[in-house]
């Protein structure tokens, strides 16, 4: 079966016709990424975090990608595995993780941790503790930014357990119907929680149900940050000029189990190995980075310890930042 | 005053908050072409246009995950669920997205969402288009629960819904809709939280509301003619629950009854015969009663129907014991 709506797109562009902010914005936000994960990790396993994590490691090339098309004026609606998409939408990282500290300093003042966290002042909406949870969210910012006459636009993460939740369904439907300008941005990751994509969900290209809102749909190498930037900018320019939603599809691979301390006895430590070593996506960054020569390894070793100073003092905040008071337990509960 | 019906009555609110705010839109099935099954969205799409009056997809799930994304977004949108009982659909919605957000990131950013919920016991509806579900909610700490009775109530508590920051889910009786009341002229608010005494009374404590407040009427004229006074309260709010007024009229008339149309087990009955218990217990002469259906869907034929409705004879029943 054919589904003429889906183009597969490779990064075209030479690196070195990139703009050296925009390569820089790639390197150092999955850089970003990366070290904040690392550290939420290290420190969760030491018992400083308290709550359920789940890691974005090994997925940084879908955020960063997707997020070089967007301003803090466009929204995102995020998951459970959320602290890249908040990392790449420019959250302040020490805010985040006081945040996923618990402490009062942190962005949702210690009231929602890892799962739920977010930073309105940058358009991140919020992550979101139930799978499928925020695309309808997300169809609503849309429709507010279309009633308002916006030119900004709202993007959905999700991954390929989460294409199955009936909700996509409805926000797709009425995001079509009403041409809202809305990214759908399927981070297949290969695994929903612990069930292998193939076992639980109908189609191998998940990009292929869009076929049936009548939505452009794209599918990207997912640890490729050039496609993905290539391929959402694509989409993001149909959107932005009024044509409706459309739909992202990004191959990748979850490194980390579904959460810190899942014992992941649902695949081999070797299929692990693999996409690590042959498609993590800071690693092809590097490579073809320094293969075209816009970068020498001394720029990355400099972006490398910049960004290792940005995480730790990130770190420092959160762990030196008081616990909120119990007073603050009725706070916010209404406006 | 001008006597209107209620459903004119939540037209007016709906049409004064509009042209208030620009902001201000609302959504659902069958409102914009069709007014709406009860005609209480007629001449709103004329009005206002069709991008603030919208007919929706057959998406429940999707009519409350867009209203909260657009209140995060900077609208204030009015979400009709056609019936109560279809937001069993998108309980994720409402429970788990609209009621957590503004809580559990921070206070970022509020939810000024009003859920307009029609429901109750209307011409044989059945067990899925007939139900009273407003102690759901109660339990849900972020959202607000108003429930009025008459015209007057459901246009000012429907303004002050519109106008707060917080989502308000609005239960508004199926079969109060063409029932006429008067209604002030001009800027009318109902503020939510705050209970009505319809009427006052000294030896009995009789709280109601929505339809069931008509029930409650009756039998408080009936108790009247045998001399008992009612001391009747329409609760208007379900959450928050104004316990001053309840307290203080048990405070004076020593006695409690709760009458409502919902399942009694479970019911609000039961939250507020348990603050009397509670924060009242040297007030009471005589043990709580609670007034409410059977435990048992809502039955379709006409004699079952029957005989699950809480009726004034009811609540006369069940005060007379406590009498």
């Amino acid at each position: 079966m054919e589904a003429p709506n889906i183009a597969k797109i490779s990064a075209k562009t030479p690196l070195r016709e990139y703009p050296k902010e925009q390569l820089a914005f790639f390197y150092e936000t999955m850089l970003k990424i990366r070290k904040f994960e690392r550290t939420v990790e290290e420190r969760f396993l030491a018992g400083e975090i308290p709550g359920f994590v789940h890691l974005y490691i090994g997925e940084e090339a879908v955020a960063t990608g997707v997020m070089a098309n967007l301003t803090h004026k466009d929204y995102i609606e995020s998951t459970h595995r959320g602290h890249g998409h908040t990392v790449a939408k420019g959250a302040d990282l020490k805010r985040m993780m006081a945040e996923i500290f618990g402490k009062k300093t942190g962005c949702c003042k210690g009231k929602g941790g890892s799962m739920h966290i977010a930073d309105f002042s940058v358009g991140m909406l919020g992550a979101n503790g139930v799978v499928g949870g925020g695309y309808n969210l997300a169809a609503g910012a849309a429709l507010a930014q279309k009633i308002q006459g916006r030119k900004d636009i709202s993007a959905v993460f999700f991954g390929d357990g989460a294409s199955n939740r009936g909700t996509v369904h409805e926000a797709a439907n009425m995001a079509s119907v009403w041409k809202l300008p809305l990214l759908f941005v399927c981070e297949m990751n290969e695994y929903a929680s612990t069930t292998p994509y193939l076992t639980a969900t109908s189609v191998a290209d998940i990009a292929r149900r869009a076929y049936g809102y009548d939505m452009p749909a794209v599918i990207v190498d997912g640890n490729d940050v050039f496609s993905v930037y290539e391929g959402a900018k694509k989409l993001v320019e149909h959107i932005r000029s009024d044509k409706g939603p459309a739909f992202l599809e990004c191959k990748t691979y979850r490194v980390k189990g579904h959460f810190v301390g899942d014992p992941e006895r649902y695949r081999t430590r070797e299929e692990v190995q693999k996409n690590i070593d042959e498609r993590d996506p800071i690693m092809l960054f590097e490579k073809k980075a320094l293969k075209a020569e816009v970068y020498t390894q001394k720029d990355l070793d400099a972006t490398q310890v910049k960004v290792d100073a940005m995480i730790a003092e990130a770190l420092k905040y959160a762990q030196e930042s008081p616990e909120p008071d119990v007073s603050e337990l009725f706070a916010d509960l209404y406006a | 005053m001008k006597n209107i019906t209620f459903s004119q009555a939540t037209l007016e609110a709906m049409e004064e908050e509009m042209n208030r705010d620009p902001s201000v839109f609302v959504m659902g099935e069958d409102i914009a072409r069709q007014g709406g099954i009860f005609g209480q969205f007629k001449g709103l799409p004329e009005k206002f246009g069709c991008d603030r009056v919208k007919d929706t997809p057959i998406s429940e799930t999707a009519i409350i995950g867009a209203s909260v994304g657009a209140a995060l977004a900077g609208m204030r949108p009015v979400a009709d669920m056609h019936f109560a009982d279809f937001i069993g659909v998108c309980m994720d919605e409402v429970f788990n997205q609209m009621a957590k957000v503004h809580y559990m990131f921070g206070g970022q950013k509020s939810v000024p969402v009003v859920l307009r919920a029609p429901d109750g016991i209307v011409n044989q509806a059945a067990a899925q288009h007939s139900q009273c579900i407003e102690a759901w909610f109660a339990h849900i700490p972020g959202v607000k629960v108003v429930i009025p009775s008459n015209a007057a109530d459901a246009k000012g508590l429907l303004k002050s819904a519109i106008r707060d920051e917080n989502p308000v889910i609005y239960f508004e009786h199926k079969g109060l809709f063409p029932m006429k009341g008067d209604v002030p002229e001009g800027e009318h608010l109902v503020e939510i939280g705050k209970a009505r005494i319809d009427r006052e009374g000294k030896d009995l404590t009789l709280v109601s509301w929505s339809m069931m407040m008509h029930h409650a009427t009756k039998a408080a004229d009936k108790l009247a003619t045998e001399g008992i006074s009612v001391e009747l309260i329409d609760l208007r709010s379900i959450s928050p629950l104004d316990k001053e007024t309840i307290l203080a009229s048990v405070a004076k008339t020593g006695r409690l009854c709760v009458a409502h149309e919902a399942v009694k087990q479970g019911g609000v009955g039961g939250e507020i015969v348990a603050l009397a218990a509670e924060e009242g217990l040297e007030y009471l002469d005589a043990p709580v009663v609670r007034v409410g259906a059977p435990f048992c869907p809502v039955p379709f034929a006409r004699p079952l129907e029957q005989a699950y409705r809480v009726t004034a004879d009811t609540i006369y029943n069940a005060v007379k014991k406590i009498l």
